[in-house]
This record gives C-alpha cells, sequence and structure tokens, in this order.
C-alpha cells in the first residue's frame, strides 16, 4: 500500500522516542482509569465501545492488527495470529493465512485455525439472536474457512482495498471455537482469550485486573506483571488519580486544560502523547425539513463556518485541532489543503464565503432564519463545537439556538427525525476511508445517516470507489465524492477533527499513541522504569 | 402496639404496588431506547439488525403489557431479572454496591448526630448569645452548600496540603476495599464522604434539634421539673432532650433513607462505586429493569424507614399508639 511521506507527516503523533537507555524492564503492575462506569458487556464481537476494549483487549488476541510499534501510522498492519501478511490471490478475492503454532487459550488448550474462522464468522454472519456490531464492515467477505489446522481462507465477493484495514479491527477477539458452539453469549460475561494478560478479576463497576501471561506467544512479553484498570466516568477523579499517582494514565483522552494542569502540577513527571484522532462532529441538517430540503440554504450554512479560523482557536479549549474533509487527516486518501480549499466550507477567504452565503439565502427567501441545532449532552468537544458554530452562523443572519440532549434522548431525536439541524459524529477506530466514509451515504445505505436524504448518484459514487483497487484512481474518486457530498449537495459538514491528548506519568513505558482510542490496547509492550 | 404494628406493615404492600406500576410507566415514557445507546455512544459503526438482535434479546421487542406483567410477578417474587445493559442479574449488581452506600449512609448519619443532636441542644439552651450564633451560621453554611461540592474542595484540599507538606500529592484510594479485608484503606475511603454528607445531613437535624429543644424547653413540665429543685443536666437529658427527639428522629429516618440511594454525585465525586452511581448509570443507559429495580429499592428504604421511624415514635410517645 502506497505511503506518501505528506501523509505520514499530517499525522500529528508525538510518540515520544524511545532512547538507547531505555531498556525494558519486567514487573510491576500498571493502574490506568477508564473513562467509563462499566462496559456494558465483555464481548467485543457485540459491543462498540472503548469501555469493552480498555477493559478486556489486554486478554485477547486478534488476527492482525495496526503496527504497535508504529500506531500513528494509518497504513501499517502486522500479524498478530497469522505468520505472515498475505498477498492476495484471485485477483484479490483470497486472503489464505497462515496461523502461529503453539499458541495456547488461558485455559491451556491450543488455538487453531478453527477457532479463528469460528471467531470471524461470528462477527460476518452471527448467528440468529447473536450481536454483531460490526457484521456491515464485512460486506465484501463471502465466507471464511478454515481448510486445515494452520490456515484461515477469507473469500471475498468483490476485491477491495477496505478488507485488510477492516479485518485489523481491535474488537475482532479470537474465541474459543468450542465455547462459541455451545452458547454464543458466553464471552459477554466470561472472558478467554490468548493475549498477553489472563484474566484476574472484574470488580463489577471498580475495577478489571489482569495478571502476565507466562504462555504468551511472542517471547518476552508481556513485560507487566499486570494491571488494574479502575473505572471512573468523571474526568475530574481521573485528572486527581493522575495527580496523586493513584493511576499512571487513562488511554481515552483528555482535555487541554487537565493536560495543562497535571503538566503545570507536575512538570517533567507527566509527559504527553497527542494526535489527531480518528473522530469527528459533523453537522447534519435535516433534508425533510424545510427549508434544509433546499440545497441552497445548506450550502449557505457550511460557507459560514471559518473551519480555518476556529480549529486553532477552538483548540485551546476543546479536544479538537485539525481541519480536514471527510477522510482522516493522516490518511493517504485525505485531501491536501489545497484540495479542501476548493469546497464550500473551508475557501480560504471567509469574507467571500460569507457573502456567498448571505447571497444564497437571500435567493433562497431564508434570510435571518431561526432553526434548532439539536446536541448531545456531551462537553468535551460536542457543546463547544455547537456553540462556536452557533456564533459563526450569526455572522451570516441566522438565529440558531441549541437543544442539548442526553445520549438516550439524542438518539431517540435522530431516529425520529424530530430535529431542524444536528450535531453528528463519526469516530471509527482503525482508519480505513472506504469504510469511514459510509456515514455519508443515505439512510437507505448507511443506517446511521439522519439527514434523511435519497441520493443515487451518491450511492453509485461511493460503489464505484470502494470497489477501484488502484490508489490513484480511488483517491481521485474520493475527491469526487467529498466535493459532491459536502459542497455540491452539502449533505453534511465538517467541523475540526478531534483531538486526543494523554498525559501519563513518566514512569510509564513503552505505549505509543495511535489515532484512535480504540487501537493498541492490549498492553503488551507497556513497561514501568520504576 | 401490636395491632398498631400489623397495621403499619400492611400499608406498606399498597405503597409498593402503586410505585411498582408507576416506575414501569415512566421509565417507558423517557425517550430513547437501550441497544442504540449501546452500540451508537460510541461513535462507530453499528448494524441495524445488531440493534434488532439486541431487542429481541433484551425482550423488548415483546408488547408492553407482558413486560408489566413479567416485572410485577418477578418484583412479588424478587427477582428483578437481569440488568439490560450488563446481562448480569440486577440484585447481583445491586448486592455488589449496597456495602459500600450503606457503609457511608450509616457513617455519614453517625458523623450528622454526633455533630447535631450536641449542637443543637446547645443552641436551644444558649438561645440568642454568640454560641447559639456561631452554631446557627455553621448550621447554615450546611444547608447552603451542596455536599458534592464541598467533596471536591476536600480532596482539592488533601491534594495541594499533601503536596506542599510532603512534597507529592496525595489522594484517598479511588478503588474500594471492604472494611473486613482492610479496615484502613477502607476507612481512609470513607471518611471524606461520610464527613461530606454528614456535615449536610446535620445541618438539618441540628436546626431541627434547636426548635424542637425551645419549643420543649418552654413546656410546663419543664418549669415543674425546674421549680420542684431537679438537677439541670436531668431536666435536660431525660425529660426535655427525650421529648424534643421525637421530630428529629423521623427526620433522621428520612435522611437515612435517602442517603442509601441519594449520594449520586457524592459518589461520583470520590468514585464510589455505589448505590447513587448506578442510578446515575442505569437511568443514562435506559436500563429500564436496573432503573425499576433501583427505584424499587429506594421506595422500600423509604417505606420501611418511615414504618420504622412510626413504630419508634409509638414507643417513644404512648398517645400515638393508644391513639
Amino acid at each position: 500500500m502506497t505511503r506518501p511521506i505528506a501523509a505520514m507527516l499530517a499525522v500529528l503523533a508525538i510518540a515520544l522516542p524511545a532512547t538507547a537507555e531505555d531498556t525494558p524492564k519486567s514487573g510491576g503492575t500498571l493502574t490506568y482509569m477508564i473513562p467509563a462506569d462499566a462496559p456494558p458487556s465483555l464481548d467485543g464481537h457485540r459491543e462498540t465501545t472503548f469501555a469493552t476494549v480498555h477493559s478486556a483487549a489486554p486478554f485477547y488476541s486478534v488476527l492482525i492488527r495496526v503496527d504497535p510499534n508504529n500506531p500513528a501510522s494509518t497504513t501499517d498492519f502486522v500479524c498478530d495470529l497469522c505468520t505472515a501478511m498475505p498477498k492476495p490471490t484471485d485477483d484479490g478475492k483470497t486472503y489464505t493465512f497462515k496461523i502461529r503454532s503453539g499458541v495456547k487459550f488461558h485455559d491451556g488448550s491450543p488455538l487453531t485455525a478453527a477457532d479463528v474462522a469460528a471467531s470471524w464468522n461470528a462477527i460476518i454472519h452471527p448467528p440468529e439472536g447473536v450481536t454483531s456490531a460490526r457484521e456491515s464492515y464485512f460486506v465484501m467477505v463471502d465466507k471464511v474457512e478454515a481448510p486445515d489446522p494452520s490456515t484461515v481462507i477469507f473469500r471475498l465477493k468483490f476485491a477491495t482495498n477496505a478488507f485488510m484495514p477492516a479485518l485489523a479491527d481491535p474488537f475482532a477477539w479470537i474465541y474459543k471455537k468450542e465455547i462459541l458452539d455451545k452458547d454464543p453469549h458466553w464471552y459477554e460475561k466470561n472472558i478467554l482469550g490468548s493475549g498477553p494478560f489472563k484474566f484476574a478479576g472484574l470488580e463489577i463497576g471498580q475495577s478489571m485486573k489482569g495478571v502476565r501471561n507466562p504462555d504468551y506467544y511472542i517471547e518476552g512479553l508481556p513485560y507487566l506483571d499486570g494491571f488494574t484498570g479502575i473505572y471512573a466516568e468523571k474526568q475530574a477523579v481521573r485528572v486527581e488519580a493522575i495527580r496523586a499517582d493513584r493511576a499512571a494514565m487513562e488511554f481515552r483522552g483528555m482535555p487541554p486544560a487537565s493536560r495543562d494542569q497535571l503538566v503545570k502540577e507536575l512538570g517533567d513527571k507527566i509527559p504527553v502523547q497527542e494526535s489527531d484522532w480518528n473522530c469527528v462532529n459533523l453537522v447534519t441538517p435535516n433534508h425533510k425539513k424545510k427549508p434544509f430540503d433546499d440545497v441552497r440554504v445548506r450550502r449557505a450554512l457550511t460557507l459560514a463556518i471559518d473551519n480555518w479560523r476556529g480549529a486553532p482557536a477552538l483548540a485551546k479549549i476543546a479536544n479538537v485541532h485539525t481541519v480536514g474533509g471527510i477522510v482522516f487527516p493522516g490518511s493517504p486518501l485525505a485531501a491536501t489543503k489545497e484540495e479542501l480549499q476548493a469546497i464550500a466550507g473551508f475557501w480560504p477567504d471567509i469574507d467571500k464565503s460569507r457573502a456567498e452565503a448571505k447571497r444564497l439565502l437571500k435567493e433562497a427567501g431564508a434570510e435571518g432564519l431561526k432553526f434548532e441545532l439539536m446536541n448531545r449532552n456531551v462537553d468535551q468537544p460536542y457543546k463547544y463545537v455547537a456553540t462556536w458554530l452557533i456564533d459563526e452562523w450569526s455572522k451570516i443572519g441566522l438565529h440558531v439556538t441549541q437543544r442539548v440532549l442526553p445520549t438516550g434522548p439524542f438518539f431517540e431525536g435522530l431516529r425520529n427525525d424530530n430535529f431542524d439541524v444536528t450535531i453528528d459524529f463519526n469516530c471509527q477506530a482503525v482508519v480505513n476511508p472506504l469504510l469511514d466514509v459510509g456515514k455519508f451515504l443515505p439512510h437507505s445505505v448507511y443506517t446511521e445517516n439522519y439527514g434523511n436524504y435519497d441520493d443515487q448518484k451518491e450511492i453509485d459514487l461511493y460503489q464505484q470507489m470502494l470497489h477501484e483497487t488502484d490508489f490513484t484512481k480511488q483517491r481521485a474518486l474520493m475527491r469526487e465524492f467529498e466535493k459532491y457530498v459536502l459542497d455540491n449537495e452539502a449533505h453534511m459538514f465538517m467541523t475540526p477533527w478531534w483531538y486526543r491528548i494523554i498525559p501519563y506519568r513518566s514512569y510509564v513505558k513503552g505505549w505509543k499513541i495511535s489515532p484512535s482510542h480504540y487501537l493498541n490496547q492490549d498492553l503488551a509492550t507497556v513497561w514501568l522504569d520504576k | 402496639m401490636y395491632r398498631y404494628i400489623i397495621k403499619r406493615l400492611l400499608l406498606v404492600i399498597p405503597t409498593l404496588v402503586g410505585a411498582a406500576a408507576l416506575v414501569f410507566l415512566l421509565m417507558r415514557l423517557i425517550p430513547g431506547d437501550i441497544c442504540v445507546v449501546r452500540l451508537g455512544s460510541g461513535g462507530g459503526t453499528f448494524d441495524e439488525r445488531a440493534v434488532q438482535a439486541c431487542h429481541a434479546q433484551l425482550g423488548l421487542d415483546r408488547p408492553m403489557f407482558l413486560q408489566f406483567v413479567d416485572f410485577v410477578w418477578g418484583f412479588f417474587r424478587g427477582d428483578f431479572g437481569t440488568s439490560m445493559w450488563s446481562g448480569k442479574p440486577v440484585l447481583y449488581e445491586i448486592a455488589a454496591r449496597f456495602p459500600i452506600s450503606l457503609e457511608i449512609a450509616i457513617m455519614a448519619v453517625v458523623v450528622a448526630n454526633l455533630i447535631a443532636i450536641p449542637l443543637g441542644t446547645l443552641s436551644a439552651l444558649k438561645q440568642n448569645s454568640p454560641i447559639d450564633l456561631v452554631i446557627r451560621v455553621i448550621s447554615i453554611a450546611g444547608l447552603a452548600t451542596p455536599s458534592f461540592w464541598l467533596g471536591i474542595l476536600f480532596i482539592l484540599a488533601i491534594l495541594n496540603v499533601s503536596q506542599a507538606a510532603f512534597g507529592s500529592p496525595w489522594m484517598p484510594p479511588i478503588d474500594y476495599v471492604p472494611i473486613w479485608k482492610d479496615p484502613l484503606r477502607n476507612l481512609s475511603m470513607v471518611i471524606f464522604p461520610a464527613l461530606t454528607v454528614g456535615y449536610r445531613t446535620s445541618a438539618v437535624t441540628m436546626r431541627m434539634t434547636r426548635s424542637a429543644m425551645l419549643e420543649v424547653l418552654r413546656e410546663d413540665y419543664i418549669r415543674t421539673a425546674r421549680a420542684k429543685g431537679l438537677v439541670e443536666h436531668i431536666i435536660i437529658n431525660r425529660h426535655a432532650l427525650k421529648n424534643a427527639l421525637l421530630p428529629v428522629v423521623t427526620l433522621i429516618g428520612i435522611e437515612a433513607a435517602f442517603l442509601i440511594g441519594g449520594l449520586v454525585v457524592t459518589e461520583q465525586v470520590f468514585n464510589l462505586n455505589g448505590i447513587g452511581r448506578l442510578f446515575v448509570q442505569s437511568v443514562q443507559n435506559q436500563d429500564y429493569t436496573m432503573t425499576q429495580a433501583l427505584v424499587m429499592l429506594v421506595v422500600a428504604a423509604f417505606v420501611l424507614t418511615n414504618t420504622v421511624v412510626d413504630l419508634i415514635y409509638a414507643w417513644l410517645d404512648p398517645r400515638i399508639r393508644y391513639g
């Protein structure tokens, strides 16, 4: 896969380089905070929350994953349970993986290709009554087979570049076939994996504990004797816990103010790693409601937003940072600054942009329009972004109020079309632009699009892009798709991409930030310099 | 007395049934869907079929009437079902959190009464003196200060003072250990929330003790006791305080019941995995079964506490049980 240098530079990960004297030491227990009350269940196949990953990822192996030594890269995938990354055959439609020998589940039983195939079949083709949250990621997969104990074959319906990144999904834990066959719900409440740590205890709503797996298949790993993850939803508790060294870190991300507070109080005892985050707040007008059915009004809304000046200002107070299009800014498929500046909402001259917005509103008879912006009751960065947007829209004479709802009623509002314009969000794990931009497709294709529009041209463009395997052509198609969605039709608009800030105790070594809080969480390479 | 007790206990049943019906219906009126919250709140992709499978698994695709019948039938059998969020039995989830809430509630009540009754009595005895004024300021400050805010101040003060004194900040542990496993660690964790909540509770009780004492001290029988030359501490402790405590006991009962499930924010500030925090989570997550069970637990705590208070009342004042 091509990896342009520009794309690599665009990833703003500031992973601290290891020095020569940073020789890993074994031993110790890492205590970290999990910014949630508790995971809904322990089953990665079923859940979508980081609370499940941060609790249970260290217990499991996956087939392939982002490179733990270079997780900031959006294109580096390496084997975990397989022995070598395969070259596709059959015109890109068949991928054959050889599985490591000698891998054992924590109960001592051997892990074979049958377990890998059974786990993937549960994800891609879940049996009746079983929830698989990411079934739709794998529309390209026809079947998964295990012809012998060391071989797993994925047969695709069509060749696509989206397949390998999808396969590196951090929730795709390998379960034991025998258990899945007996009770497909067993993993919701129980843990049995083959990862670097063995389950040592779950204090419900309090903490998760793991101990070193002495039979781990990667020699010398993990370094830690164990870990304790403490659940704490309140940010103040987590910051205080790190300050008082009750915990060494958290893995989701803190706002700039918390980072600054910790650094001010603890100085060089608190290094910080930062990265662009594969999450973004979007603005979705409800096309069913007038006047948002009029493309001129939608374009006016996006033309009023000054992303270029807004991003650096917001970055001082909120978890946002980088201006980008529909693709994660660090990806080779992302738009360059010049390409972005040709799209409504990213014009370099904001005065010209707002003048055009006013002209469009006048033409559409929507001058001085009043409407409500629905938002989710989450501080970072939702409320900051929404407040900024309302101010931006006031500059073209719009009168916007904000309706903030708790998560449940917020989703109810989205699904029942009970909004004028809403803050929406797209937060993905592995950077996989071809699947990630699915969010912009009409609801008939992508159920979590709440714009209430149908657009066959957009769907056709997307399908063409999904099936294209030549990178250059695919990138051109992505630009066409992006321009069409954000500008020509203005179905949805962008706000600055989120920014991940991880302050941590300086004795924690071997952990590197990635563009997602779901990735690189098995803790195998983490060690303590105490 | 026995007839009175039986009458009071029988009244508990219709109260609980009414509350059960109300909470079931109110929960369904809150907009939202636990499956969508679970699958969608992370922001990642999820499949509509996953939502449907989740509904089927949780029984949410069944008619509401059947769900209600299940709930009421389970309630009478003491079976609240399984949490829709975690899939674990509701009673197991509650039992895991109940000890910490109970421990803090008990400690807070003890702290509150140790502060409130002596100070409230002293305030009444020294009415309008500088001592009374100081005590009234203490109690009004307690009423005006939200306990969670006080909790935050406590933690910040501990962090800053320890940093200034020892060079590195210290705070109470954030992962709970039962008192029987490690008493010192347990107490260092729960003492601060207990003080925080206890102070707030003491303010209410202090005011009540003071006003009740002032009323009793003006009664004829107190004047008679003084006239016949009884020692002052006997008049205060045996004759005045015992009678003044009647409304105070009622208040303590109500406050104690509230503390079991009402420490919502304090538990979050101190990262205590108690019933209050579970309550917030289950409402946020739209976990019907858990919320229903918790509401019923709080209702039952209130009803039972009030029943016990009524019985104590009857014991303290014979006119009530014979009335």
